[in-house]
C-alpha cells in the first residue's frame, strides 16, 4: 500500500532534532589574521577604499600626518602616524579575513570545474538512440546543448536530465557523501555541474549560460567578489557618512575657535599639541579619527561577508544579500507539512475494529495484509501489530501480493483462501459492496474520528466483511512546537501547507503548534495566499522544490528552493538549500536577523565610544589654555600627548578585538523586540560607554612609560 | 514663602496645567488638521488666492508652496521696512538699511525673530502690526503645516498626497492662532500691557526728572509672539518690559502660551496616526529633556556659581525683580527649549553653566517641546534616526509607525540632522576667523566666544534670543545670521517634506511581536539618549571653549 507516496520522498536525513538556540559561526584562527595581512595591505589602494568613506577619511588623515611627521619629526608624531595607518590596515584586515574564509572553498570548487570535458550531442530528440557526440570543454557549453554523461564522469554543467536515471555524487557541492538519484521528468531532474555520476548513463540538457553556472555563482558568493551592498547596509552607510561629515565639521571648525582662545588667553609654550597657530595638525587628525565611526566603518563589510559565509556554512546559497536581509524581516513562514513539520511517513498508531470484530482479529488481518508491503506505512503496521498486540512476523507461502495502484487505491494479499484488502475508505467499501457485503453502521464514525484527529484512516476488509480501521498518524517532528513558539515570540506567523482535508490539517496544525494552515492546497492557492499576505504589507518566506512551486517561490520575498528540486524551482527562488532540508528556513531567518543585529550593535558601540574619547582629548588639548578644563580629565591620564595617543591606540585596537564578533555575529536568542533591544542596549550601548574609559586608562598607563611621549 | 518654594510652585503649576490641556488642545488641533468642512471665511480666502481646497499636493508641490509663500513674505517685509519712512504710522522713523531689512525680514518669516534693532527706536506701528505681527501668525502656521504634512506621511499609505498647504495655513491661522491670541491679548491688556496707537509720551516723574512712556499695539503682538513661538518683542527688552509683561502671573501666562501648542502637538500626532500611545511616547521624551533642563537651569542660576554677580549673593544681575531669579530661569529654559527666543532676563548674565544650558537647549534642535510644529517634526526626525539604530538591534529592517526606514528615509533624516549643526559651527568658525566680526564681541575670552556661538546657535535654530553683549547690527552679522536663519529654517523643512513624501508612498508594515514598540519606556529612554549624545558629541568641542571653560575656571 502506498497512500502517502504522492508526497515528496525525504531526500536527506534531517539535521539534529531538537531546539537549536544559538546561531553559531566559525571560529577565528589568529593565524588567519597573519595570512590575510598581504591582502589587507593591498586594500590600502584608495581606489579600493573608495567604497568605504569612513576608512578613506582615516587614510587621507594618515597621509597628512605622515607628511607632518616627516617635516616636523617627533616621537609623538611618528607613533600617532603609525597607529593611524594601523587603524586603516586593521579595517582592511577585517574584510580580508572575512573574504579569506571563503577563498579555500572557492579554490576547491574551481578545481572541480576546470578540467571537466563534455560529450556534447549534435542532435538529440526524445527517444533518439543514435548519439552523435563530440568532445568539447565544459566552458564551451551553451544554453540548450545536450550532453551525455556516463558512470564515473563529471557532469559538465547545470542542467536537467532528459533521459535516463542515475545515482549522482553531489558531495563536491553539498558536502554530503550519500549519493542521490537523478532521473528524467518529475521533480528530481536537476543536476549540477561539477557533480559525478556514479552509475548508469544520463542525457542532460544544459540550462545555464556559460560562466553563470551554479558553481560559478557559488565561487563568487564564497569569495565575496562583487558583493552588492544590501538595502539596510546602504542606509547605514548613509547614516555613517553623515555622522562623519558632522564630526569633520566639528573638528574643522574647532581650529578658528582654538586660535581665538590661544590668542586671547595664552597657553604656555609651543608643544606637540598646541602652538600659536592653534591645535597641531596631528592632534586634529587624531581627534577626527577618534570621533568618526571607525569601528563600525571598519567592520561593516566584514559583517556582510561573514553573514553570507554563515549561510554557506549551512549549505545555503543566497543569490543576493537582499534576500538574506529580507529573511530577517519575514512575517509569515509557509511550511510544507510533510517533511518539514511531520516526518515524511505516517505510522500506524491504533487498530480500531468495527462492532462485532475483536481487536486481535483486526490486528491479525492488518499484519497479514502488510507483510510484503515495503512502504514505510506498511512496515509501521507490522511493527505496531508486534509491539502493541504481540503478533510476530510469520512466514507465508503461496501468497499473491496485491500492490497498491493509483486506480485501485488498495493493496493486500490472497493467501490460504483468505482475501484481505486495505486502503482508502471509498475504494475498500466499494470493493466490499461488490463482493456482496454490507458496510457496518459504525464505520463512518470511526473513519471520521481518525480523520479529525489528524490521522489517515485505512480500512481493512476481508472479502465481504469490513473488519475495522488502521489509524495512520502523521508524526510531528521533535522540537517543532518549541520552534514555532520561538517564531511567535519573534513575531513570525507560521502557516502549514498541506494537501490534506481541512479536518486532518487542523488536527496536525494544533498538534504541531503552527498558527494557521492551508488545507487541500493547490499551487494556485499557495500563490494566492502569498499575494494576500503581501498585500497587507507582510513579507513571506517559503520553501519549495517542484516545478509547480516555481511561481510561488518567485512571488515569495524569501523563496528557498531545495537542491533536489527542479531547475525551474531553483531558478525561481532566491536561495538554494543544498541539504534540501525545509526546516532550514528557520535558521535562515535567524541568520538574517543576526546580521542586522550585529550591524546595529556595533554602530551603537562605535558611537557610544566617542564619549570617553572626548573626555580624553578635549582636556588634553585645551587644559593649557583654560586650566579649569583639566577637571574633565576624569581618567587622570598622564599627559596631553599620552592621552591623545591612548585614544588613538584604543580606537585602532578595538577594531581588531571586534573582528571575531563581526565574523561570528553577536549572540542571538529568538525573543521579542523589547527583550532584544534591552539586552543589546545594555551590552553595546552602556558597554560602549564604559569600555573605552577602562581601555584608554590602561593604554595610558602603558605608554606613559615610553620616553618622549609624556 | 521663600523664593525656592515659589520657583517650584511656578514650575509644578505649569506642568499640571499643561498636562490638563494636553488632550483637549491636541484633540482640537487634530480636528482642525483633519476636518473636511470649510468655513465661509476660509472659502472666501481660497477664492481670493485661487486655490481649490479639495486638491491635495504631493510633497514637491507642498514644499514649493511653502517656499513660494515664504519668499513672497520676505520680499514684502523687506520692501515694507525699506519704505517705512514714506508710510503712515511710522512715528517719524526712517526707512531701514538694506542689511537690517534683509536680516529682519528673513528673521520674522523664518519664525526666528532675531532682532538686530531696537523696536522703540526703529519700527513704526504699521510695520510692527501689518508686517512683523502678521508674520508671527503665518510663520508659526507654516511650521505647524509642515509638521502636519509629515504626520500625514506616517498616517497615510500608498499615496503621494500630503494635504494642501494653503488650506492648512489658512485653517491654522483662523482656527487655532487667531482665537487663542485674541483671548491672550485681552488678558495681557487686563494685566496692564499697552494696546494703543499713540507714540511715546514724555512725562515728568515725581522725582522731577522726565521719563518716556512708549505706546503702541504691544499686547496683541505679545500674545502671538509667545503663542507662535516667535519671540520678537515689541520693544528691545522684550518680555522684560513692564508694559508687555507686567507681573509675575503674566510671566506664568507667557510661558504657558509658549508651551501650549508645542506640548499639545504630540496629542494631535497620536490621533492622526491612530495611536495615542505614540503621542504619549513623544511628549514623554520631550518632557524628560525639558524638565531636566528647567531643573538644571534653576539650580545653576539659583546658586549663581561662577558669575560676576556671584559676589552679590545670587544671579540677580540681568533679571527683573518682579520675576526673580528662578522664574526668569524657567522662562529662559522655556524660550530656548522652544524656538521662541523671547527673553525676560539677560542670558548673558546667567551663570556660566546656565548660559551654556540655554545654548544646549537650542543645540538639541529645539525639540523639547520645540517650536510650533518645528518641535514635533524635529523630534520625529530624531525618532527616525533612533528607530533605525534600535530597529537594526532587534534584527529587522527598522520601521516606525508601520513605515520602513530604509536608505531614502535615512537620507532625508541624515540631511536634517546635518543642516543646523553645519550652520552653527561653520558660522561661528567664520566669525571667529574674521577680525571685523570679532570686534562685535563685548567680552573677551570664553565669554566673548559664547556670545558669538550663542548668536549662530540662536539664528540657525530659529530661536531668535540673544545672549546680549554682541553688537549684532553690523553688515557681517546681519548678512551671516540672515543666511543662517534662512537656511536653518527652510533646508530642514525641505528634508521633512521629502521624508513625508517617501513615507506616504509606502504601504504599511503590520506590527508583530518582532516589531520595535516605539511607545514603550525603553524606546523613549533611547530616544532621549540619542538626542543628547548626538548633540553633545557635535557641540562639545565648541561648548568646551565657551561656557564649560568659563564655568570650570
Amino acid at each position: 500500500m502506498s497512500t502517502a507516496t504522492t508526497e515528496r520522498p525525504q531526500a536527506q536525513p534531517n539535521p539534529p532534532e531538537g531546539v537549536k538556540k544559538k546561531v553559531g559561526g566559525g571560529l577565528l584562527d589568529p593565524k588567519q589574521l597573519w595570512i590575510s595581512l598581504p591582502d589587507a595591505l593591498k586594500k590600502l589602494d584608495p581606489r579600493t577604499l573608495w567604497h568605504n568613506p569612513v576608512m578613506l577619511i582615516v587614510e587621507i588623515g594618515s597621509v597628512f600626518t605622515t607628511v607632518l611627521a616627516i617635516t616636523d619629526p617627533s616621537v609623538f608624531a611618528w607613533v600617532i602616524t603609525v597607529w593611524l595607518w594601523l587603524t586603516v590596515v586593521f579595517a582592511n584586515l577585517a574584510e580580508a579575513v572575512a573574504e579569506g574564509r571563503g577563498k579555500a572553498q572557492a579554490d576547491t570548487l574551481r578545481k572541480a570545474k576546470q578540467d571537466t570535458v563534455a560529450r556534447k550531442l549534435a542532435h538529440w530528440k526524445p527517444g533518439a538512440n543514435v548519439l552523435d557526440e563530440t568532445t568539447v570543454g565544459a566552458t564551451e557549453l551553451k544554453l540548450g546543448d545536450f550532453v551525455v554523461v556516463d558512470a564515473g564522469e563529471v557532469i559538465p554543467g547545470d542542467g536537467e536530465v532528459v533521459q535516463g536515471i542515475a545515482s549522482v555524487d553531489e558531495s563536491a557541492i553539498t558536502g554530503e557523501s550519500a549519493p542521490v538519484i537523478r532521473e528524467s521528468g518529475g521533480d528530481r531532474s536537476a543536476v549540477t555541474g561539477g557533480t559525478r555520476v556514479l552509475s548508469d548513463r544520463i542525457v542532460v540538457r544544459i540550462t545555464q549560460k556559460p560562466g553563470e553556472s551554479f558553481v560559478d555563482r557559488m565561487i563568487a558568493l564564497v569569495e565575496g567578489a562583487n558583493r552588492q551592498k544590501t538595502p539596510n547596509e546602504i542606509a547605514l552607510n548613509i547614516l555613517l557618512a553623515s555622522l562623519t561629515i558632522i564630526f569633520l565639521m566639528a573638528v574643522a571648525t574647532l581650529q578658528p575657535m582654538a586660535i581665538f582662545a590661544v590668542g586671547e588667553q595664552g597657553f604656555g609654550t609651543d608643544d606637540a599639541v598646541l602652538n600659536a597657530n592653534g591645535v597641531t595638525g596631528i592632534v586634529l587628525v587624531s581627534l577626527l579619527v577618534c570621533l568618526i565611526p571607525t569601528t563600525i566603518g571598519a567592520l561593516l563589510s566584514a559583517i556582510g561577508i561573514a553573514g553570507m559565509d554563515r549561510l554557506v556554512q549551512r549549505n545555503v546559497l543566497a543569490m543576493s544579500g537582499r534576500a538574506v536581509e529580507a529573511a530577517g524581516d519575514v512575517n509569515v513562514l509557509l511550511l510544507d507539512k510533510t517533511g518539514t513539520i511531520t516526518l515524511g511517513n505516517r505510522q500506524a498508531s491504533e487498530f480500531v475494529p468495527v462492532h462485532g470484530v475483536s481487536v486481535a482479529e483486526l490486528a491479525d488481518a492488518a499484519q497479514l495484509s502488510s507483510l510484503a508491503d515495503e512502504t514505510p506505512e506498511g512496515r509501521s503496521i507490522v511493527v505496531h501489530a508486534k509491539s502493541a498486540h504481540g503478533l510476530r512476523e510469520r512466514e507465508i507461502h503461496d501468497a499473491t501480493w496485491i500492490e497498491f495502484t493509483a486506480q485501485t487505491r488498495m493493496s493486500g494479499v490472497d493467501v490460504d483462501g483468505r482475501v484481505l484488502r486495505k486502503g482508502a475508505t471509498s475504494s475498500v467499501t466499494e470493493w466490499v459492496r461488490s463482493n456482496g457485503g454490507r458496510i457496518p453502521d459504525d464505520l463512518k464514525g470511526i473513519v471520521d474520528e481518525v480523520s479529525s484527529a489528524g490521522g489517515t484512516p485505512l480500512v481493512v476488509a476481508e472479502e465481504s466483511r469490513i473488519l475495522g480501521v488502521i489509524h495512520l498518524k502523521d508524526v510531528v517532528k521533535n522540537g517543532m512546537r518549541e520552534r514555532f513558539d520561538e517564531m511567535r515570540r519573534m513575531g513570525i506567523r507560521t502557516v502549514m501547507i498541506t494537501g490534506d482535508n481541512p479536518r486532518t490539517a487542523e488536527a496536525i496544525a494544533k498538534e504541531a503548534g503552527v498558527d494557521d494552515f492551508l488545507a487541500e492546497a493547490t499551487p494556485e492557492d499557495k500563490l494566492a495566499l502569498i499575494r494576500r499576505e503581501q498585500e497587507g504589507g507582510k513579507l513571506v518566506a517559503m520553501t519549495g522544490d517542484g516545478t509547480n512551486d516555481a511561481p510561488a517561490l518567485a512571488q515569495a520575498d524569501v523563496g528557498v528552493a531545495m537542491n533536489t528540486g527542479t531547475a525551474a524551482a531553483k531558478e525561481a527562488g532566491n536561495m538554494v538549500d543544498l541539504d534540501s532540508d525545509p526546516t532550514k528556513l528557520i535558521e535562515i531567518v535567524e541568520i538574517g536577523k543576526q546580521l542586522l543585529i550585529t550591524r546595529g550593535a556595533l554602530t551603537t558601540f562605535s558611537i557610544a565610544n566617542d564619549i570617553a574619547k572626548y573626555f580624553a582629548i578635549i582636556p588634553a588639548i585645551f587644559a593649557a589654555v583654560y586650566p579649569g578644563l583639566d577637571t574633565l580629565n576624569i581618567m587622570r591620564l598622564d599627559s596631553p600627548t599620552s592621552a591623545i595617543l591612548s585614544a588613538v591606540v584604543f580606537n585602532a585596537i578595538v577594531i581588531v578585538a571586534l573582528i571575531p564578533l563581526a565574523l561570528r555575529g553577536v549572540q542571538y536568542r529568538p525573543s521579542d523586540a523589547a527583550t532584544l533591544l534591552r539586552r543589546n542596549l545594555l551590552v553595546y550601548g552602556l558597554g560602549g560607554i564604559i569600555t573605552p574609559f577602562v581601555g584608554i586608562k590602561l593604554i595610558d598607563l602603558l605608554i606613559s612609560a615610553i620616553p618622549g611621549i609624556s | 514663602m521663600d523664593s525656592t518654594t515659589a520657583g517650584v510652585i511656578f514650575v509644578v503649576s505649569l506642568v499640571v496645567v499643561l498636562a490638563a490641556v494636553y488632550r483637549p488642545a491636541g484633540d482640537y488641533m487634530y480636528r482642525v488638521f483633519t476636518g473636511t468642512k470649510h468655513s465661509r471665511a476660509e472659502r472666501g480666502i481660497y477664492k481670493v488666492i485661487g486655490v481649490d481646497p479639495e486638491a491635495e499636493q504631493p510633497w514637491g508641490v507642498y514644499a514649493r508652496s511653502v517656499l513660494a509663500f515664504s519668499a513672497i513674505s520676505i520680499v514684502f517685509l523687506y520692501l515694507f521696512m525699506r519704505l517705512q519712512g514714506r508710510l503712515m504710522l511710522s512715528l517719524g522713523f526712517d526707512s531701514l538699511t538694506p542689511e537690517l531689512s534683509w536680516n529682519t525680514a528673513v528673521s520674522f518669516v523664518a519664525n526666528t525673530n532675531w532682532q538686530a534693532y531696537s523696536g522703540e527706536s526703529t519700527m513704526g506701528h504699521l510695520v510692527q502690526m501689518a508686517g512683523l505681527a502678521a508674520q508671527n501668525f503665518v510663520s508659526a502656521a507654516v511650521g505647524i503645516a509642515v509638521c502636519v504634512a509629515l504626520v500625514r506621511g506616517f498616517a497615510r499609505n500608498r499615496t503621494e498626497h500630503l494635504g494642501n498647504f494653503w488650506v492648512d495655513l489658512t485653517r491654522i491661522c483662523l482656527r487655532i492662532l487667531l482665537p487663542v491670541a485674541t483671548v491672550a491679548a485681552i488678558v495681557f491688556i487686563a494685566a496692564g500691557a499697552v494696546q494703543n496707537f499713540s507714540s511715546s509720551d514724555e512725562i515728568s516723574t515725581l522725582a522731577g526728572g522726565t521719563q518716556t512712556i512708549p505706546g503702541g499695539p504691544a499686547a496683541s503682538q505679545e500674545a502671538i509672539k509667545l503663542l507662535g513661538t516667535n519671540g520678537g518683542g515689541f520693544w528691545n527688552v522684550n518680555s522684560a518690559h513692564p508694559l508687555s509683561n507686567p507681573t509675575a502671573w503674566t510671566n506664568w501666562i507667557q510661558i504657558f502660551l509658549i508651551l501650549l501648542i508645542p506640548v499639545a502637538m504630540p496629542r494631535a500626532f497620536g490621533r492622526m496616526v491612530g495611536s495615542n500611545k505614540q503621542g504619549y511616547a513623544i511628549i514623554a521624551a520631550m518632557s524628560v529633556i525639558a524638565l531636566a533642563s528647567i531643573f538644571l537651569l534653576n539650580l545653576s542660576n539659583g546658586l549663581g556659581a561662577n558669575t560676576v554677580p556671584a559676589a552679590a549673593g545670587a544671579g540677580t544681575e540681568g533679571t527683573e525683580t518682579r520675576f526673580g531669579v528662578l522664574n526668569s530661569a524657567t522662562f529662559g529654559a522655556a524660550t530656548t527649549l522652544t524656538s521662541t527666543g523671547a527673553v525676560d532676563s539677560f542670558h548673558s548674565s546667567y551663570s556660566s553653566f546656565g548660559g551654556g544650558l540655554t545654548m544646549l537647549n537650542m543645540m538639541l534642535g529645539e525639540i523639547a517641546p520645540g517650536g510650533t510644529g518645528s518641535g514635533l517634526y524635529g523630534m520625529l526626525m530624531l525618532a527616525v534616526i533612533t528607530v533605525f539604530v534600535a530597529g537594526l538591534m532587534v534584527g529587522r529592517t527598522p520601521e516606525y509607525l508601520g513605515k520602513k526606514i530604509s536608505s531614502r528615509e535615512i537620507k532625508f533624516a541624515s540631511l536634517y540632522l546635518l543642516a543646523t549643526p553645519a550652520l552653527v559651527l561653520v558660522g561661528t568658525a567664520i566669525a571667529m576667523a574674521n577680525p571685523t566680526a570679532r570686534e562685535s564681541m563685548l567680552s573677551s575670552g570664553a565669554h566673548g566666544f559664547s556670545e558669538v556661538l550663542y548668536a549662530f546657535t540662536s539664528a540657525s535654530n530659529n530661536n531668535g534670543s540673544a545672549f546680549a553683549g554682541l553688537s549684532a547690527n553690523t553688515g557681517f552679522y546681519n548678512t551671516a545670521l540672515g543666511i543662517c536663519m534662512l537656511l536653518g529654517r527652510f533646508l530642514p523643512i525641505i528634508f521633512v517634506l521629502g521624508l513625508a513624501g517617501s513615507l506616504a508612498a509606502q504601504k504599511p508594515t503590520p506590527e508583530s511581536a518582532g516589531t520595535l514598540k516605539t511607545y514603550q519606556p525603553l524606546f523613549v529612554g533611547m530616544l532621549v539618549g540619542v538626542v543628547v549624545i548626538v548633540v553633545a558629541l557635535t557641540f562639545l568641542p565648541a561648548l568646551a571653549l565657551g561656557p564649560i571653560a568659563e564655568g570650570l575656571s
